[in-house]
């Protein structure tokens, strides 16, 4: 049995989680091939939300497959496709199941997606949707109805350290600490400063609260300038677009994930922050070699 | 006020292809100060109209009139004389006004010639921006006269998305602020930013029970 991810952030010094990018299909078999790679190696597993606004096989099916595979999966919950009485029957129907981590999100924009004339629902947003799970955590829906039989979650969160303006993000984080979660994970972190100044930021709100970095590796400076113009909340610094830039041909990826564990590293030995959330979208299987290099196996 | 789009030529022309005599009814109000369905645009509709009919050899004769505001019966009902004179009528009212004069007559099919996008003010000349979302529920206080529930492209409460693009642009479109920075910057120059760090619940959805129907008390 996978340690359940409320005791991991208590106990462990640095805390590693990754991604399971849910499969466009019926097909799971390389989602639970990634699980299989992952589970054991990770503190947990976060399973998106028909990310990027693309229509996926959900997050929550990849979470029960993260349970029976006894890996310990972080349910994703946008607010963009659900209102607020699906958000809390998908909530309990995961509690049942033993999936008891969630990280609340607003969700990307159905304009950046793959149904672009979708009606995009946010009834709530995701400060609002803090509250609505601590609700459900003590055993009354969102109407204050009783619960027969409440939940338990344990409740992260998000955050964008490089956001310019910085100000109206930190505000809005400090409105997420205040409705209480007990991790944040961070939008992909390539710059150390920003990170030092956020976690100084959220400190001296929340002493307990656990940051983990966003980690994406980017492989290539092509890819590096697509992302920047096109991934909402995603900031690549020139000087590491030259670096790959620089990279022989063919040697993109295995530059990508020395940068990554570099970061990682780095952040691990100043303690940065609490530890680190690794997202390598459609390259699950090279996600070993990063912790590897960064000497976290 | 009320801002409208004139529809696709290809498609008011395949709506008026049954017929041969139409009025085409613009309105004095909101739409006209758009440049989408006043006086002018129902001149220039119609002969449109007219001469890619008779293009194809297929004549359509236009009676034109423009009421000052096509979503009041009273003013609609000028036009009666005109109505019973066509096959089907075009109008470029919002959508209120083509509603009020399908209702008005009933025997007659009423064609909308606009799109009616939202409720918004001219920013420059020519160009138009959303600005209340008609929710019924006014958030105005507490964000520094700045609507985040349609200026905000997801309608956040509590602050911007972490899509926000640097520069404080929107996640979906770099030529749109993202009105949280908007926010931002208008409450802190008031020296009012604590509204920002209150929390706002979840927004009731049924502020206005749709459809709304409000009985005003008269002053």
């Amino acid at each position: 049995m996978a340690t359940p991810f409320r005791e991991i952030l208590k106990t462990k010094d640095f805390v590693v989680t990754a991604e399971v990018g849910p499969v466009k299909g019926s097909n799971v078999s390389k989602a639970i091939e990634h699980i299989e790679l992952l589970k054991d190696k990770v503190d947990g597993l976060n399973v998106t939300d028909n990310q990027s606004s693309v229509m996926r096989y959900p997050s929550l099916g990849i979470c029960l497959l993260i349970k029976e595979h006894d890996g310990e999966p972080v349910f994703q919950v946008t607010c963009r496709d659900r209102n607020r009485l699906a958000i809390q029957a998908d909530l309990l129907f995961a509690y049942s199941r033993g999936v008891s981590n969630v990280l609340c999100l607003t969700g990307d924009s159905i304009d950046v997606g793959d149904h672009k004339e979708a009606k995009q629902v946010f009834d709530l947003d995701s400060v609002q949707l803090i509250h609505l799970v601590h609700t459900l955590n003590s055993g009354k829906d969102m109407a204050g109805n009783e619960l027969d039989g409440g939940i338990d979650f344990c409740i992260g969160t998000t955050a964008t350290p490089s956001a310019d303006p910085l100000e109206p993000q930190l505000i809005k984080v400090e409105k997420k600490l205040k409705a209480g979660v007990s991790f944040i994970q961070t939008q992909a972190v390539y710059e150390l400063d920003e990170l030092k100044r956020f976690t100084e930021f959220v400190r001296n709100i929340d002493e307990k609260v656990k940051i983990l970095a966003g980690i994406v590796p980017v492989i290539g400076a092509k890819m590096a300038a697509y992302m920047n113009e096109n991934v909402p909340g995603i900031f690549i610094p020139q000087h590491l677009i030259d670096e790959l830039a620089q990279a022989p041909k063919g040697t993109g990826v295995s530059k990508g994930i020395e940068i990554a564990a570099r970061v990682i590293k780095q952040i691990k030995e100043e303690k940065v922050c609490d530890g680190v959330h690794i997202m390598f979208i459609g390259r699950e299987e090279r996600v070993p070699e990063i912790l590897e290099a960064a000497g976290l196996l | 006020m009320i801002i409208a789009e004139r529809k696709p030529m290809e498609e008011i022309k395949q709506a008026m292809a049954p017929y041969k005599k139409v009025l085409v009814a613009g309105c004095g109000t909101c739409v006209a100060v758009c440049w989408a369905g006043g006086e002018k645009e129902v001149e220039i509709l119609a002969s449109q109209l007219r001469l890619a009919r008779s293009a194809e050899g297929n004549e359509i004769v236009t009676l034109e009139a423009t009421v000052e505001r096509q979503c009041e019966k009273e003013m609609v009902e000028e036009l009666k004389d005109k109505v019973a004179e066509v096959e089907a009528v075009l109008s470029l009212a919002c959508g209120s006004g083509v509603q009020t004069m399908a209702e008005l007559f009933e025997d007659k099919p009423v064609f909308p010639a606009v799109n009616t996008t939202f409720i918004g003010m001219p920013e420059k000349e020519g160009l138009w921006v959303e600005m209340c979302g008609a929710c019924g529920d006014c958030f105005l206080d507490r964000t520094g006269g700045i609507c985040p529930i349609v200026r905000c492209a997801k309608g956040l409460l509590n602050g911007p998305c972490g899509g926000t693009r640097r520069g404080g642009k929107c996640e979906i479109d770099p030529e749109k602020d993202c009105a949280w920075v908007l926010i931002y910057r208008r409450l802190e120059k008031q020296g009012r930013l604590d509204l920002m760090r209150e929390y706002y619940s979840p927004r009731n959805f049924r502020a206005v029970k749709r459809p709304g129907r409000v009985q005003a008390v008269k002053a």
